[in-house]
Order: structure tokens, then C-alpha cells, then sequence
């Protein structure tokens, strides 16, 4: 999937606009950004962002790296998955990357890193079971 | 020995969602709280649609449910425990999550939790997200959440 297309889909699910997610392709490499918005706060007073949120946003990331890793055609859907919680958001924009650690046949396994000031201290991650085997293909 | 302090509870407990950014960005209403345990509604919304061909809302919303009703969990048990309104502040440190079926598009999803177990430092919690029929979930959770205790009043040195 090109980078277009991955926009065009991306403008097609609601929540990722809801909670502010664009991509950023450099290199063919694909980065997830979501900006910093004020409804995305879960704790007014430090004040940080929502950690579901920040799950969220993981969670449109494996989904975004895999229909930009392969020939998508519909939105794949969530098994299970886990979310680990390093350091609080922080307001301000976070990115996240995808790596596709196994694409089965029917199921993806996929690790998802989200940061902000420096990718090398990862403020949350993600490791999911995505069912594939309805979504690829005409 | 711990009605007053459940009292205050219900009484703070709409704010624990209702009175956040993105709690209020969702929709999410406070449904009902009691020792270690607490239930809140996501209603069904056209900005939370995760995919477009079936118009099912995204894993994310429910994420933010579960994650934010089993916080609520985590501190109603912990209160309950110290019978003290003011004891803690809890974290999450992790979130399993298990999505079974998607939400019913139209459907306001029903998030309830329970805490089984407090240590001095985590809390531990189990979370189903249901549109009506808790035997046949949308998804299911375990979630940690750190303990931060307030200092109790005998160790303040003045």
C-alpha cells in the first residue's frame, strides 16, 4: 500500500482523526504521528495524556504498518494484544513505529513503540495479534 | 467501617471520568462504583468507527473504557481498604486486552471492573467490555495499575 492510500484509508476511520493520527512516510519508512490535542488529556493535573489513548494510538499504528506492509484492502482486525506503560504522555505530539514481527497466513504479529522526545525512551509499547486472513486481496 | 468512605466514593466517582478531557471527548458516563469494583458506558459514536465497511467502533475507545473503568476499580478497592478517600493515586503500568467480537454497531458498550488483589505497590484487575450480555463479551482485560500512597499521617515528620 502507498502512502496515499494509507491516508486515504486513514481518513476513512473516524477515531484516528478523533484522536488526532497522521502518517509520516520517509525513506519508505513508515512513522505514526498524533498530535497533541487538548481532548486527548486523561490527567488534567500533572497534566498527561489518556493511557488508553496512547493505547489507541498504538493501536492504529499496527494497523496503519500493516496495510502499509502488504496489499490491504480492508482493516485487520485485533486478537489480542498487550500494552505496557513506560512513562507518563507528556502534552505534547507522540510518534509510534510498527515492526511486523511474523505475518502468518491468517494472523500478524506486531510490536508497536511509541515515543516523544527521544525514541530511544519509549513512553509506551505494544505487542498485538492481528487476524489478516479476510483483509488482504480484492 | 466502609460506607462513609464508599459514600465519598460515589460521590467522586463521575468526575474520575466525566471530568477528564477524554472522557468527556467519548461520551463515557459514570454508571456505578463499590469496593474494588466500578462499571461506566461508552456510548455509540459516528467519530469513533474504527472500520469503515462495518462501522464498528475502534479497539481504541474500548481500550480507553477498560483502562479508565478498571483505574476506578483499582482506587474504589484501595479507598476501601485504608477507608481513607485520599490514600492513593494509581497508574497503569499494563493492559491485556482480548477482543472477542466487535462492539454492535449502535450499541453503547458497558465497561465493568474488578479488582481481586493489592499489594502495597500494584493493584490487580479484571475488565469486560459488553454490549448488553456479560456472556458474551467484546473483549476482556487484565490490567496492573501502580500504587501511589499518599504518606501516612504518623510517618510526616515536622
Amino acid at each position: 500500500m502507498t502512502k496515499a492510500e494509507l491516508e486515504r484509508i486513514l481518513t476513512k476511520i473516524p477515531y484516528a482523526g478523533f484522536i488526532g493520527v497522521e502518517p509520516i512516510v520517509m525513506d519508505n519508512e513508515l512513522t505514526m504521528v498524533m498530535r497533541y490535542k487538548e481532548t486527548n488529556i486523561g490527567n488534567p493535573f500533572l497534566p498527561a495524556l489518556h493511557g488508553g489513548v496512547i493505547g489507541g494510538f498504538m493501536e492504529v499504528s499496527a494497523i496503519a504498518g500493516l496495510m502499509f506492509s502488504g496489499d490491504y484492502t480492508k482493516v485487520p482486525k485485533p486478537i489480542g494484544l498487550n500494552v505496557g506503560y513506560l512513562r507518563s504522555g507528556k502534552p505534547q505530539d507522540t510518534f509510534a513505529r510498527a515492526s511486523i514481527v511474523r505475518q502468518g497466513s491468517r494472523v500478524a504479529n506486531v510490536r508497536v513503540e511509541a515515543w516523544q522526545d527521544d525514541m530511544d525512551k519509549p513512553i509506551a509499547t505494544l505487542m498485538g495479534n492481528y487476524l489478516t486472513a479476510d483483509s488482504k486481496g480484492k | 467501617m466502609t460506607g462513609d468512605v464508599m459514600e465519598k466514593m460515589w460521590a467522586l466517582a463521575p468526575a474520575f471520568v466525566e471530568g477528564i478531557p477524554q472522557g468527556r471527548a467519548l461520551g463515557i458516563k459514570f454508571v456505578s462504583v463499590d469496593v474494588g469494583k466500578a462499571t461506566f458506558a461508552l456510548p455509540y459514536s459516528t467519530k469513533i468507527i474504527g472500520d469503515p465497511d462495518s462501522r464498528v467502533i475502534h479497539g481504541g475507545a474500548i481500550t480507553t473504557l477498560l483502562d479508565q473503568v478498571s483505574g476506578l476499580a483499582a482506587t474504589a478497592a484501595i479507598v476501601s481498604e485504608a477507608n481513607d478517600i485520599n490514600i492513593a493515586n494509581v497508574a497503569t503500568l499494563d493492559l491485556s486486552i482480548d477482543y472477542m467480537r466487535p462492539a454492535t454497531p449502535g450499541e453503547t458498550v458497558i465497561g465493568t471492573a474488578t479488582c481481586y488483589k493489592t499489594t502495597h505497590h500494584i493493584a490487580f484487575v479484571r475488565a469486560i467490555a459488553h454490549d448488553g450480555d456479560l456472556n458474551d463479551p467484546v473483549a476482556m482485560c487484565q490490567a496492573t495499575f501502580m500504587i501511589t500512597r499518599a504518606r501516612p499521617a504518623k510517618e510526616v515528620k515536622t
